[in-house]
């Protein structure tokens, strides 16, 4: 479904990633794991055409999008969940969704799958009417996931679902994660937490310094040494 | 009572334009950050327009009025595709002094195609004066009045409930995250110039008709005036400059009523020093709070 090649992308003189290349398939969770400054996010941000790549390609549904703008990358199906959030706080929760459905013209889709959220994050509901800003983090890295999914991706990008979250939340954005993924839509998760990240993931890449390190099924990456050692605190 | 009662609607009047023009400079500041200097001048442009509808044309007030304000949302959008868009990624500075920029070249395009002298803005309002237990309302100060209510709550109807509008806001508080929504940024922006320059035209002609005289540099002094409104309301924030506007309007018309005109703009621009020094954010502004 996506298919990185030979990515490289600079910031000025800076490689920030060296000769990416990975898959995605149609239904699966994989994630992309790392520390801070590996490179996760700009891969993200490439995938989603904020950041024009030196070299490589980025194929969507086997056509390069590499030179299609962010604006339209929506159109083609795949949504972001950028990190941090991002949800417009002086919005209401129910304009922030109406905003992730920005292009949609079909408004009883659009209806049905507010209705959808809503049953999916029954907290939004009752702050549909709140402004986004009034939130608490755990709800408004809901409200994002609800955005991105109005667009009614086929390819969902999550950047750092779990920054900032208590543990408890955690657990619950994940289990959501997991429910959206059965529900038929494919992600690509990148995380710092790789405990979490391991366990709801069918496959997984490691990233050190925009370089892909290791990659395998999430089990077999949750066994290996230098795994357990760098991410998983043991 | 009857004498505050009629400086009270001197005062709205006059606040009624200061408004108009500070909504097209508020906005245009919260969706690119930037202080659109030549603003006062397509409110300039504004008026001369809907004089000529109005003298050649004889489209009458509304039909002047109107074609006034489509000629300057082009107008806006124009000046924003050629002299702001290509400075998107430059520094403030740039943008500013290009801005600066912009109004000279207006003022001065005006100075060459209408000449320099001023000229007499035809009575497109009926003028009856009529008296409220004391207080003199003229028809005219009415007409002004409503025109800005009504203006305000079209604009509000715009910002709040439609698409167009909601994609404003978005792109004014995350553009980039907008543009994941699949906004088309450049678009809700040329929007926003279309918006602020027919509000900015809507007070050129509100202006000729309550001063009855008009000139190519009549924008200076009422677009520093409605750029010290915006920042009084909290600049980027659309009631802001409504109600930033009428004070200053109210402020104004009180010290010329007291009996010291000439100290009228002096006041206007300490107002702007006091709100600088002691509540920069503006009247409606609040602290930027990040939730966690």
């Amino acid at each position: 479904m996506l298919n990185v090649r030979d990515l490289n992308v600079y910031y000025g003189v800076i490689h920030a990633l060296k000769n990416i290349s990975l898959t995605v398939g149609p239904g699966e969770i994989v994630t992309l794991i790392g520390a801070n400054g590996a490179g996760k996010t700009t891969l993200l941000r490439t995938i989603s055409g904020l950041i024009t790549p030196r070299s490589g390609d980025v194929q969507f549904e086997g056509r390069s999008v590499i030179k299609t703008p962010a604006k339209e990358i929506v159109r083609l199906g795949i949504s972001q969940v950028p990190e941090g959030r991002r949800v417009f706080a002086t919005m209401s929760v129910e304009e922030n969704l109406e905003m992730g459905a920005y292009l949609r013209k079909d408004k009883a889709g659009v209806q049905k799958d507010l209705e959808m959220v809503y049953s999916r994050f029954p907290r939004l509901q009752e702050r549909r009417k709140q402004l986004a800003g009034t939130l608490s983090g755990g709800e408004q890295q809901m409200l994002a996931i609800g955005r991105a999914l109005m667009a009614r991706p086929r390819l969902l990008l999550l950047d750092e679902p779990s920054m900032g979250l208590a543990p408890i939340l955690v657990q619950e954005i994940f289990q959501i994660i997991g429910e959206i993924n059965r529900a038929g839509t494919t992600i690509l998760l990148v995380e710092q937490n790789a405990h979490m990240a391991l366990s709801v993931a069918n496959r997984a890449y490691v990233l050190e310094t925009g370089q892909i390190k290791l990659s395998g099924s999430s089990a077999e990456l949750a066994q290996s040494e230098e795994v357990k050692k760098a991410y998983l605190g043991g | 009572m009857t004498t505050f009662i009629q400086q009270l609607i001197n005062g709205l009047s006059v606040g009624s334009i200061y408004a108009l023009i500070a909504l097209g400079y508020t906005m245009v500041y919260g969706i690119i950050k930037l202080i659109n200097f030549a603003h006062g001048d397509v409110f300039m442009a504004g008026a001369f327009v809907a004089y000529f509808s109005y003298t050649g044309l004889h489209l009458g007030f509304f039909g002047s009025l109107v074609v006034s304000m489509a000629a300057c949302a082009v107008l806006g959008v124009v000046i924003e595709r050629f002299a702001y868009r290509p400075l998107r990624k430059s520094t403030r500075i740039a943008a500013l002094i290009t801005a600066i920029g912009v109004s000279l070249f207006l003022e001065n395009a005006g100075i060459i195609t209408v000449g320099a002298q001023a000229r007499g803005y035809p009575n497109m309002l009926p003028d009856t004066a009529f008296n409220l237990g004391g207080v003199t309302v003229s028809t005219k100060q009415i007409g002004i009045i409503a025109l800005t209510v009504v203006m305000m709550v079209i604009l509000q109807y715009i910002v709040h409930r439609t698409k167009i509008g909601k994609a404003m806001r978005a792109v004014a508080y995350d553009p980039e995250a907008a543009q994941l929504m699949g906004i088309d940024v450049d678009r809700t922006i040329s929007f926003t110039f279309a918006i602020g320059s027919a509000l900015a035209a809507a007070a050129g002609v509100v202006y000729g008709a309550y001063y009855s005289a008009i000139d190519p540099l009549m924008g200076i002094m009422p677009g520093l005036k409605a750029f010290i409104a915006a920042v009084l309301g909290g600049i980027g924030i659309i009631p802001g400059a409504m109600v930033g506007g009428l004070v200053l309007g109210l402020i104004e018309t009180l010290v010329q009523s007291l009996g010291f005109s000439l100290w009228r703009d002096a006041v206007a621009f300490a107002l702007l020093i006091l709100i600088l020094l002691i509540k920069p954010e503006g009247l409606f502004g609040k602290h930027a709070r990040e939730k966690v």
